[in-house]
């Protein structure tokens, strides 16, 4: 049985916790977005697009089964670290567990700033996109 | 005249604090300027004391905050020294008083064929007004390109001058890089053509001189809350007879002379394209930042500014990697750059976290990004309350963010 939306989170809050500082944490960020492989340039599509003031996000979902994998990518690392989370939170679960999701370990590592930033990063606008997939998915 | 900048600082409430455990540095000038501790208690002290509707009433508070929304009138005549006061109408902001031309002036004088000359420095709101009434009249809108400097071409300006030009709408200074326009040279030319000029003074009037008369400014139009003052504040000076020939902007109250059912006559100059009730708050605490300004030679506080860019840039410069955008002779004190292989918006939030406010992105200004092959950039942008310690600071931390980045 695979890990639930919950427990993702909380194992996420625990490797923050691990901090003390701000820069260490975004050094962490960073790194995940680092290592977040890059979507593919045929998913790079204007549909796939997600349009920030300042950078973009792609976001590409797939069924497989039950289950919802989604895929993204960013052009700042940061964002992309931010993807990185919300895409090990979310991705892999069913449509039902997606759209129950309740985000609440953004809060809690402290970078809910980045959802704060409507304008300029795309993230809310991803977050609500992933949602709808589940929702399209699941009337489907 | 040397400045105490620690003194001045101490006019500015808000750079007195911490952000994100650090103390605040604002390198934010260009998109907003702080506001002196005159500009906010005059604020709070006509809400306190004054507060009524202009202009109409008869009574002891009417009257006193009629007299002192006209006084911002008359002393923004002497700062601009334009002619007269009634030739300085009041608006929401640069954006207002541009949109008030175009859609008035514009209105009134384009027609199928005629050219509109903006320029690839151009904010949105220099270029978007113009596309619209643009398109309603069949006029055509043309670029004066820049060069790899950021520097306005003035052979390509000549060329594309001839008598179907009716507007030549251009900033005095880049928000974005900070160039400087030969504004005197172009005016004289445009009107050489028999065409007017707009000029859009948000990024100019906190640091240089404006005489619009000098200058023969047909239009001009600027800002009170990059001048020290309130935000939704706005100036558009004009020309008598151009602003005596435009038809009204908006319809309301206060822009009137008699209203029936059969039809309406219009109100005077300024009044006939001030619609409703105005900011009237806002509009008399920017009293208090012209005064404020006032206090001060323009020359000294720009020379101050000057010196934290060459500073600033001459540390920026040895960054490996690092690249300034626009490097204009002429230049306000703004530095726009990139890093190779870094988005801005990484750079700005890190550079947030300690406590330091720059501006990331595309500044508004699309198609100069897009001349330089960028979809933004950093841009700090400095006061004349800013310091060369806030500067140390700044690069010390942009080493960092660009260290944790890489």
């Amino acid at each position: 049985m695979a890990q639930s939306i919950q427990e993702t989170q909380e194992e996420l809050i625990d490797e923050f916790g691990l901090f003390d500082d701000w820069a260490d944490k975004y050094e962490y960020l960073i790194d995940l977005g680092k290592k977040l492989p890059s979507l593919s340039e045929a998913f790079k599509t204007e549909e796939n697009v997600i349009k920030g003031c300042q950078s973009r996000v792609w976001l590409h979902a797939e069924r497989r089964g039950d289950l919802i994998v989604f895929e993204a990518d960013s052009e700042a690392v940061i964002v992309k670290g931010m993807i990185s989370m919300l895409i090990r939170v979310l991705s892999n679960h069913t449509a039902q567990e997606i759209m129950q999701a309740d985000l609440y370990f953004i809060d809690q590592i402290g970078m809910s700033q980045h959802l704060a930033q409507t304008r300029s990063n795309g993230l809310v606008s991803m977050v609500k996109q992933m949602k709808n997939y589940a929702l399209a998915f699941s009337a489907k | 005249m040397t400045l105490d900048i620690h003194k001045i600082r101490q006019d500015f409430p808000v750079l007195d604090q911490q952000v994100n455990g650090a103390p605040l540095i604002y390198f934010d000038n260009a998109a907003t300027t702080q506001k002196p501790k005159s500009v906010i208690d005059a604020l709070s002290h006509y809400y306190a004391s004054d507060n009524a509707n202009i202009h109409r009433g008869i009574h002891a508070l009417a009257e006193r905050a009629t007299t002192a929304f006209e006084l911002t009138r008359t002393k923004l005549k002497d700062f601009l020294n334009a002619p007269s006061s009634d030739q300085v109408i009041l608006t929401s902001g640069t954006t207002a008083s541009i949109n008030l031309v175009a859609q008035t002036f514009g209105r009134a004088n384009f027609s199928k064929g005629d050219k509109i000359l903006i320029s690839n420095l151009e904010h949105h709101s220099n270029i978007v007004p113009w596309q619209m009434i643009a398109e309603e009249k069949g006029a055509v809108i043309e670029v004066i390109p820049v060069d790899e400097d950021g520097v306005l071409d003035v052979a390509a300006y000549r060329n594309l001058l001839d008598a179907t030009v009716k507007l030549v709408a251009v900033n005095h200074v880049s928000n974005a890089i900070g160039t400087i326009n030969p504004i005197a040279e172009m005016i004289e030319l445009a009107h050489a053509h028999g065409a007017k000029v707009l000029i859009d003074g948000a990024q100019s009037v906190a640091h240089l001189e404006v005489d619009v008369q000098a200058l023969d400014i047909d239009f001009f139009a600027f800002s009170a809350h990059k001048l020290f003052g309130p935000t939704g504040v706005g100036v558009l000076y004009g020309k008598r007879e151009l602003l005596e020939s435009m038809p009204p902007y908006q319809g309301g109250g206060e822009m009137i002379k008699e209203v029936s059912f059969e039809g309406t006559t219009y109100n005077e100059l300024p009044y006939k394209f001030e619609a409703g009730t105005p900011n009237i708050a806002d509009v008399i605490a920017f009293s208090a930042a012209i005064d404020y300004v006032n206090g001060f030679s323009k020359e000294v506080l720009f020379k101050q500014e000057l010196a934290l860019l060459a500073y600033a840039t001459e540390q920026l410069k040895a960054i490996p990697g690092l690249r300034i955008i626009g490097n204009a002779p002429d230049k306000i004190a703004v530095i726009s750059f990139v890093m190779d292989g870094l988005h801005p918006q990484d750079m700005g939030v890190l550079l947030d976290k300690f406590g330091i406010a720059i501006r990331t992105g595309h500044h508004c200004v699309q198609p100069l990004m897009k001349r330089f092959g960028l979809l933004g950039t950093c841009r700090a942008s400095f006061a004349f309350y800013n310091t060369f310690e806030e500067i140390d600071l700044f690069v010390k931390a942009l080493r960092r963010t660009i260290n944790m980045l890489q």
